[in-house]
């Protein structure tokens, strides 16, 4: 594929970045505000609520990652307009004021003082106009570089480290090529591959900080774990799908980087990067855990690489769905996007694969929905990192 | 045209193919594609082994290091023979 010339048809936001889908979303603040928000979706057909279960109590880093990541989805370029509903004016204008820097239409409203009936008519008068608007906006050509890409494996086995994971490693390798901006994460599931990871870091600086965060989850998992964490990471599935150990399932999960790119920056949960190229985020490897922090970190598709099948799906970023799996493909290939298994019969070679991935890709951000969005997989899923106060 | 594997094999100083069909019983004869040197070699193979999962393609003895993509994966808990497999109930991770 000849990247550079490359376009695809996007919606420019107002702060210049570019999304593939256009929400608008109806985003609770609390877990307390879901009802209030999911009534508002009902009304005003074109909505979508993001339900979710926490926001009161929280405090410290956890309370910050858990504005990060409601600001950061709100955020990001596939949402068109937000609105935000909490139990109480204080927080829910934080994360009003926080979405209202890209310039998009964003407005809070909150429940003390109004009750459900009435925040829920306000809003759902608001939420009508932004459906207007949003339904407006037309869709424009747009570079392929401007399209931020993330990716987390789920459910792998060994077919994955072998097919579907290099499939996104060759894909990653030309879209680094192409100035693209790109995400990995999940810490834990490094673990036997971390000093490849390393050395793929861009500048000492960097390697010394993907170390530290390395190391300190390593800390955490040693602190609380009561067993070799077999059938946690590798989780029950991996195991059945023939991954043995932490080592393996890493070496074929760090595939997804592949050969080329280097590691220009790291980024804690939720965070935004600030440039384009390859960055790490420090991150659960659950899978709707990660996928929810790179959304809220403004990427805009996103690539799943499987094994045995995750089904994962997000409310605002399209999951491409990719395996080598031809148990997988047979059982239950309603969920798979691109079908890499010619990779293992030795039909296709790894950069045909990169190449099909890539095609899809484009597909996707033309409009084209994903498994996962058809059969309506919405995973919203909030990382804590503490108990409630 | 090259044949259709049974399994692959990452790197050919790996202990391991990774088998990628279905239905694969004890006393089969495989054939395996070793990737990285892209080329193919026969094996029989001693257990039935579903989609996904692991054989020897050298003989292991126990408490020893188990290598895929040249990395080491794991321990040895029990001596493995070629053709055999390999999974939890006789490898172990060395971390955690």
């Amino acid at each position: 594929m000849d990247l550079k010339n490359q376009t695809f048809m996007g919606y420019r936001r107002e702060n210049g970045r570019v999304g593939v889908r256009n929400h608008v979303i109806i985003l609770p603040v609390d877990d307390i505000s879901n009802a209030a928000a999911e009534a508002v979706a009902n009304n005003v057909k074109g909505t979508l609520a993001l339900p979710h279960p926490y926001g009161r109590l929280q405090f410290g880093e956890d309370l910050e990652l858990h504005f990060r990541t409601l600001i950061g989805t709100g955020c990001n370029p596939n949402v068109a307009a937000v609105i935000v509903i909490g139990i109480e004016p204080g927080w829910t204008q934080r994360v009003v004021s926080g979405i209202e820097a890209t310039g998009k239409p964003v407005e809070g409203f909150w429940i003390e003082q109004n009750g459900d009936h009435n925040t829920i008519a306000n809003a759902s008068r608001r939420a009508k106009e932004f459906v207007h608007h949003a339904t407006e906006l037309q869709r424009e050509p747009c570079a392929l570089s401007e399209l931020w890409v993330s990716t987390k494996c789920g459910e792998s086995d060994t077919t994955s480290g072998c097919g579907a994971n290099p499939t996104v490693g060759n894909a990653f390798d030309k879209l680094y090529a192409n100035g693209n901006t790109l995400l990995f994460g999940e810490t834990s599931e490094l673990t036997g591959g971390e000093h490849l990871v390393a050395e793929r870091c861009r500048t000492p600086e960097i390697r010394k900080e993907f170390q530290a965060m390395f190391d300190r989850y390593t800390e955490m998992i040693n602190r609380w774990k009561t067993n070799d964490l077999s059938e946690s990471q590798p989780t029950k599935g991996n195991i059945e799908g023939g991954l043995t150990t932490i080592e393996e399932k890493a070496l074929g999960n760090i595939q997804k980087i592949g050969k080329e790119c280097l590691v220009d920056g790291v980024l804690d949960k939720a965070e935004q990067p600030t440039g384009s190229g390859l960055w790490f985020m420090d991150s659960s490897s659950a899978a709707a855990e990660m996928v929810t922090l790179c959304g809220a970190a403004g990427f805009a598709v996103h690539y799943f690489p499987t094994g045995q099948g995750n089904v994962i799906g997000n409310p605002i970023v399209p999951v491409i769905k990719i395996t080598a799996n031809s148990r997988t493909v047979r059982t239950m290939g309603e969920h798979i996007d691109t079908d890499v298994t010619g990779l293992l019969r030795r039909e296709i070679n790894p950069d045909q694969a990169g190449d099909s991935l890539l095609e899809m890709t484009v597909r996707t951000a033309n409009g084209r929905h994903t498994a996962a969005e058809v059969l309506g997989h919405r995973e919203f899923v909030l990382t804590r990192l503490f108990e409630s106060a | 045209m090259s044949e259709t594997p049974h399994f692959v094999v990452h790197d050919e100083g790996d202990s391991v193919g990774v088998v990628v069909v279905e239905g694969v019983k004890a006393g089969q004869d495989l054939v395996g594609w070793i990737m990285d040197q892209d080329r193919t070699i026969h094996f029989t193979v001693k257990d039935d082994i579903p989609i996904g999962h692991k054989l020897a393609i050298r003989d292991i003895e126990a408490d020893s290091t188990v290598i895929k993509y040249s990395v080491d994966i794991g321990r040895t808990i029990a001596p493995i023979a070629q053709g055999e497999h390999l999974h939890v109930h006789n490898t172990k991770t060395k971390r955690w």
